[in-house]
This record gives structure tokens, C-alpha cells and sequence, in this order.
């Protein structure tokens, strides 16, 4: 398992690393990767989504210097900005069961084991994917499956400031409040921390089932 | 002649819509490549093509539901 942290990082140049990053698993020139990533304020568009989630016009947008890109992930319309730890998996699925339902509830597990490190809560709720504390919505999930290999992924609102965000959109097509784990810890949280608690999470054993995938 | 069909994709997921074709119905396909691109809720899908040919037979068009172990389209050899 490789590890690639970008830091805080413009979307574009994130995306463009992330589909080199797939391309390369997917040939197995890399072993499987996990990029851990803040961006710029940024709204992104899933295939299933919604123009009218976005709520505001795009004079607002450019007036905030918020870009909109329509990517191939599944999914409604999500926010990114810094504050926010941004997660792709370029896993490879016959690692689990060749199962994306498996993947996505795998996903959910790991955030909610993060929080349940913090002392908070995480659930999810049935036909919905995503981490929520009570009703509020603290992780989403989005991704792309392509021979099998994984990418995009999941973000963590971690730091309270840049949530207002949020407001410009209507996430995932749902009227869902978004929380962040400051927010529920009622203090300071470095992203570094939660960065360190998610590498960890990675490198525990994580193959569900081999599928005569080995790499090195 | 080979049926593409749609797999199983994971334990309780029975259909997909149809997003993107990469290719029309007529032109040549190669093995491997990306045929076409199908979704669930949160998960993009693509599925390659099982062999080189012509694509001779698209069944399903962009938005379409598809269930799991319907035949997408047919693939005839060159």
C-alpha cells in the first residue's frame, strides 16, 4: 500500500495526478495508493447529479473563485475546500469480493471507526451511503470503478470554518445539515490528526478475499 | 458473436443506468477497452469489452435501467 499525501491542493491538478495515479495501478506499475488531499474551495458534479443542487449562480461562484467540474465519479453534487480531508482509494476491488457495495460499506466503517476513536458516534443509515452524527452529515462517498480499480472517494469535514460552504449547494440532492468534527467535538481538531487515525486505518489488513491480485 | 452482460457488482445492487456508451453501434471495439459506463447511487461503473470486433448491437441507450445479467449489447467479430 502506497500513501501519497498532496496537502492542500487545486482540484484540477489533484484530479489529473489521481487518473496517472489509476492508470498506473491499473497496469500494476504502482502497488495500490490512498491520496490524502485538502482543495480549494471546489464543487464537483457526480454522474447522477442535479445542475439545480447547485444553488447559487455562477457569478457567486467566480465571485468566491469557486470552480465547478463535472467528473466521473457516482453521485449528486458535493463541496470541497480546505478543512475538509479529501480521500481517494486507488484500490483494487477483487479485494473485496469484486463487491462495490462491500467497498462503499467498507469506507463507511473505517470513518466511523475514526469517530468512535474521538469519542463521537458515526452511523449510517440503510439505502443512504455516507457518515452521519445523529442526523447531521459528517462524510460523504463518491467513486469510480474502472477494470475493477477504484477511484475518487470520500471526504471528512474536519474543521468547523469552511462548513457556510455547504450552503451553495444542496449535498448529494439531499436538504441534509452538515456538521464537521469540530463541530461535534466542540474544540480545535489539526487535520493532521485525523490524517494519521485515516493512514492508520489503511494500513491494518484490509483484503477481504483474495482474488489472485498481488502486489508488491 | 459475444453478449455483453451486465455482472453481478456486488451483493444486493440488482440494476444499474446506463451513462455513457463509449461507442457506437457499428464501430470497432477492442478487448479490454471501455465499452460503457453504467451507474449506481455512488459508484460509477465501467465495464470493458470481452472482445475485439464490431459493436453489431447496442440494446440499451444513455439512461436506461438495466438489470443485473441483461444483455447490453452484442458484439460480432470483425
Amino acid at each position: 500500500m502506497r500513501l501519497l499525501d498532496l496537502g492542500l491542493i487545486d482540484y484540477n491538478k489533484a484530479w489529473d495526478l489521481q487518473k496517472e495515479t489509476f492508470e498506473s495501478v491499473k497496469t500494476r506499475v504502482l502497488p495500490q495508493t490512498v491520496i490524502l488531499c485538502q482543495h480549494y474551495p471546489v464543487i464537483t458534479l457526480g454522474r447522477a447529479a442535479d445542475r439545480n443542487n447547485v444553488l447559487v449562480d455562477g457569478r457567486r461562484l467566480e465571485a468566491k473563485e469557486i470552480r465547478v467540474y463535472e467528473i466521473e465519479r457516482g453521485g449528486d453534487v458535493t463541496y470541497h475546500g480546505p478543512g475538509q480531508l479529501t480521500v481517494y482509494p486507488i484500490l483494487d476491488l477483487r479485494n473485496f469480493k469484486r463487491d462495490i457495495h462491500l467497498f462503499l460499506r467498507y469506507l463507511e466503517e473505517m470513518v466511523m471507526e475514526l469517530l468512535r476513536d474521538l469519542g463521537i458516534n458515526g452511523v449510517r443509515y440503510p439505502g443512504l451511503t455516507g457518515v452521519w452524527i445523529g442526523k447531521r452529515k459528517v462524510a460523504s462517498i463518491g467513486i469510480s470503478i474502472r477494470n475493477w480499480i477504484s477511484s475518487h472517494g470520500l471526504s471528512i469535514n474536519v474543521k468547523q470554518a469552511d462548513l457556510d460552504n455547504f450552503r451553495l449547494i444542496r449535498p448529494c440532492g439531499m436538504d441534509v445539515e452538515m456538521t464537521s468534527i469540530e463541530t461535534e467535538l466542540n474544540r480545535d481538531v489539526a487535520i493532521a490528526d485525523i490524517k494519521e487515525i485515516i493512514i492508520r486505518k489503511f494500513r491494518a489488513p484490509i483484503l477481504v478475499e483474495q482474488d489472485n491480485v498481488s502486489y508488491s | 458473436m459475444t453478449k455483453v452482460v451486465l455482472p453481478e457488482l456486488g451483493e444486493g445492487i440488482k440494476k444499474a443506468t446506463l451513462s455513457y456508451w463509449y461507442f457506437k453501434q457499428g464501430e470497432g471495439v477492442k478487448e479490454g477497452s471501455d465499452l460503457v459506463e453504467l451507474a449506481t447511487d455512488k459508484a460509477t461503473f465501467n465495464l470493458p469489452s470481452p472482445c475485439s470486433g464490431v459493436l453489431s448491437e447496442v440494446l440499451f441507450s444513455e439512461g436506461d435501467t438495466v438489470n443485473v445479467g441483461e444483455v447490453l449489447a452484442i458484439i460480432s467479430e470483425a
